[in-house]
Parts: structure tokens; sequence; C-alpha cells
């Protein structure tokens, strides 16, 4: 038979995969273009001690907030956390650990693990504590900071369409770290927006090759969160 | 009289030049873009994948999908182009930004920028900061002279660095300085100060060791 990779819903699109203890990448900035369906069904699962690679941390109440809301996160991986009460006071409290590397060098850890590079350099962090315990190198007369790949047991993402053979489309800057994290995980889930035949896309016009994606959940109902709202007059 | 922080972002906008690709930071840098000359051509950069980043939306046009590394709702440009975060930063990284403009809680006289973490404070994380001063050619700071009455042009910072000897320039609100050669190591040169801020003010506000620029009596 041949493979299916569509997904009824969000919980059956992560059945069997999910293990306490595991490392998942969650795409995503701020709170736009995260997998919210699938966040949502990994703290269905009860699932704990996660490890999670993602720019962020989420909002109280949304995004990876909802994990932390649960104490299902024992390590967070991220650039920047600012937004989150509730990140805050388990950190303080010493509940929770966190890993911060800017914001530039974790996204190539992350396009390098999926690349199978397992180390690389940068200037990025030279000559801050970004750079303690680790190899550092001249090249050119400029010291550069040996940063790792990144790999993840999971890694969960949001697109805006994709076809059943997991060719994905993102829309705008819902983009962020979804494509890279696809490439990066033993298995990457996608909640999309849409769901086309096959042959709808021009092949030109494909971010992620399905070759990434193992399985697809089209969701029912997309809510778009905006955590800054900014407008102007109109004159 | 002291740079408003509108004046200190027009001051700041005579550094854009035509055909540039530049990123602004959160807080002051972001009024830059008010400010860019007619006739210019200069695209903003959002390193959370955004090349070409327009104005804030028409109330009711707000997409969710279109934010700013402020997290801010912005518009498309028809310059516009979308990337992954990797790209973003392999545009960061690679050099091809040409000016990098940001806030600061520390700058010294060697260039170091510290503006990332208060130890004993809650760390939420330098985002994107490092990359920028790692690898934009151009970083002009953009900051208040003083926090609480302390001067925030050091000798040595005493905060966790962002970058090592990575600023270019200071605009503060009582004047310009640049970073650079002075003999054999780098330095501060004051150019030019805020309307009627005299000298003897920004030496009683200033910790670091400063030259004087020409055009300064």
């Amino acid at each position: 038979m041949a493979v299916n990779k569509v997904f009824p819903d969000a919980k059956s699109a992560l059945a069997g995969v999910l293990k306490d203890g595991m490392t998942i990448m969650a795409g995503g900035f701020g709170v736009c273009g995260i997998p919210s369906a699938l966040i949502a069904a990994v703290r269905e699962s009860g699932v704990k001690n996660l490890t999670c690679i993602s720019n962020n941390a989420g909002i109280d109440t949304a995004g990876l907030g909802l994990l932390l809301e649960t104490r299902q996160i024992k390590k967070m991986i991220s650039s920047y956390v600012g937004e989150n009460a509730t990140f805050a006071k388990q950190y303080l409290a010493g509940e929770l650990e966190i890993e911060f590397n800017p914001q530039g060098t974790l996204a190539e850890r992350i396009r390098a693990g999926g690349a199978g590079i397992p180390a690389f350099y940068t200037a990025t962090g030279a000559g801050t504590q970004i750079a303690e315990g680790k190899e550092t190198k001249v090249f050119d007369g400029r010291t550069y900071v040996m940063e790792r790949g990144l790999v993840a047991d999971l890694a969960i993402i949001h697109a805006w369409k994709a076809d059943p053979e997991g060719n994905l489309v993102y829309r705008k800057t819902a983009r962020n770290f979804n494509p890279i994290m696809a490439t990066a995980a033993k298995m990457t889930v996608v909640e999309v927006e849409d769901l086309v035949a096959p042959g709808t896309f021009d092949p030109d016009h494909i971010i992620t090759p399905g070759i990434f994606v193992r399985r697809i959940v089209k969701l029912d109902h997309v809510e778009k969160l905006i955590e800054q709202r900014t407008v102007r007059k109109r004159t | 009289m002291p740079w408003t922080r509108d004046q200190m972002a027009a001051r700041a906008a005579r550094e854009l030049q035509d055909g540039f690709y530049v990123n602004l930071g959160i807080g002051i840098p972001t009024l830059v873009a008010n400010y860019v000359p007619e006739g210019m051509s200069v695209q903003f950069h959002s390193e959370n994948g955004m090349l070409g980043a327009g104005p804030f939306p028409f109330e009711g046009e707000e997409d969710a999908d279109i934010i700013n590394a402020g997290k801010q709702t912005v518009t498309e440009l028809p310059t516009t182009s979308y990337v992954d975060s990797a790209a973003s930063f392999a545009m960061v990284r690679g050099g091809h930004i040409n000016l990098s403009i940001l806030g600061a809680l520390q700058v010294a006289q060697n260039g170091d920028l510290a503006n990332w973490m208060i130890p004993g404070k809650m760390v939420k994380g330098m985002g994107g900061a490092m990359d920028l001063v790692a690898g934009v050619p151009r970083v002009v700071v953009l900051m208040e002279h003083t926090a609480g009455g302390k001067p925030k042009l050091l000798k040595a910072c005493t905060l966790p660095l962002t970058g090592a000897g990575v600023v270019s320039m200071v605009i503060t609100e009582l004047g310009v300085f640049e970073v650079g050669p002075q003999g054999n190591k780098v330095g501060l040169t004051l150019t030019e100060l805020a309307p009627d801020v005299l000298l003897e003010e920004i030496r009683a506000k200033t910790e670091a060791d400063f030259a004087v620029g020409p055009k300064i009596r």
C-alpha cells in the first residue's frame, strides 16, 4: 500500500511518536507560525521532561507557554523568552533549565543539523560569555566560535499549504524557523491551513520538499494571534 | 538643548545611504524609519525573515502573518521578500546587511557593547543582537547618555558583552561619538554636540576617555 502521510487530526499525527524526555523542535517566531494544534496535542498527551528547541517560549496563553503551564518542559533552547511570565516564575524557582543561543546561531545550528553538518564556526558571540567553554579558532585574523549542529527526535511545524506528498509552502513571516526545523528531526509533523491536490504547486515554488515531512494534519480551523498590534492612522 | 528621541533618530538617519539594507533594533532605533530621505532607497531587514519591511498597517488591515522582529504588525512593500530564519541570518552573518542601528545598556571606549543582560535580573535572551553586532560591518548605537544619572559610555563594560569591539558610532541626546583607530588602539572621538550642549556637560556625564574632534570648540 502506498505511504499515506495525511492524518485526520493532531492527536493521531503524533500517535506513537511522543516519549518522556524527548527533544522537540517547535517552529514559530513569537506566536507567528507556531504549530498550535500540535502543541495542544502534546499537552493533551501528558508527555513530560521535554527539551524544547524553539526561538521563543510562547506567551502565557499560547504556544509553548501551554506546555510550561503543565510543567511538561524540563529545558528550553531559545534566543528570547521575554514575553512569558510562567517561564520567568519556573526559571527563577530553578524548575526550568534554559540554554540561550543567539538567534542566528540557533537557526544555523538547526540548518547544519538538518544538513548533516556536526559543527561550524561563527563570529557571533566571540569575546562574550556565549563563547565560554567552546572551542575558538582564528581565521584570517578574526576569532570564531565553534557551534554544534542541532537535531531533534521530533519537529512540529506550521505551514500554509501542503500537498499529500508533504511538499510545503509557508505564508509571509510565518515561515521563520519552520522550514529548517523540518529538516533537522527524525520525525517531522506539519499542521497546515490547507491541503491541496497533488500537482497544485508549481514545483519551482515549493519551499520544503516532501522528503522532510512524514506526517501532515490539516487544521479544521485556524486561529492566528497577534502579540503587538501596531497600526497607523489614515491621513 | 539635548536632542529629543526623534532628533536622535533623525541624526542616525543621516548614516543611511542609497541602496542600503538596514536592521533597526527595538525602541528609539525604530523611529529611524520615519527619517529616510526622500528619493533614497533603503530596505529594512527584519530578522524573523522579512526583507523590505514596510510601515504599520492601517487599522483593520493587520495580518498576523506579517510581523517584524519586535512582533509588531507591519506591511509589505513592492520590494518585500520572505526567507527562513537561517537565510535571514546568512544575510547578517555574511555581511550583506550594511548598517545595524540598535540600543545599548553600556558602550566601552574600545567599541565593546553590552545590551542583553543584567546579572541578578531575569534574563530574557539576546535574540538576534549578538549576530547583528558580529555580522554587520557598521553598528550605530542610539542610546540615552546616562541611566539613572550614571554614565553608559565607559572605560570598560561592567555588564556581560553582546559583542567585543563591534560599535562604530554612538549617538546620544548630547552628541555623536565615533569609534575608530587612535594610534595603535581603538578609541572614541566626540564629533558633534547637540545644540547648546557644552563639552563640559559631556565630560561630566561620560566615564570613557574620548578625543575631541575638530568641529567641537
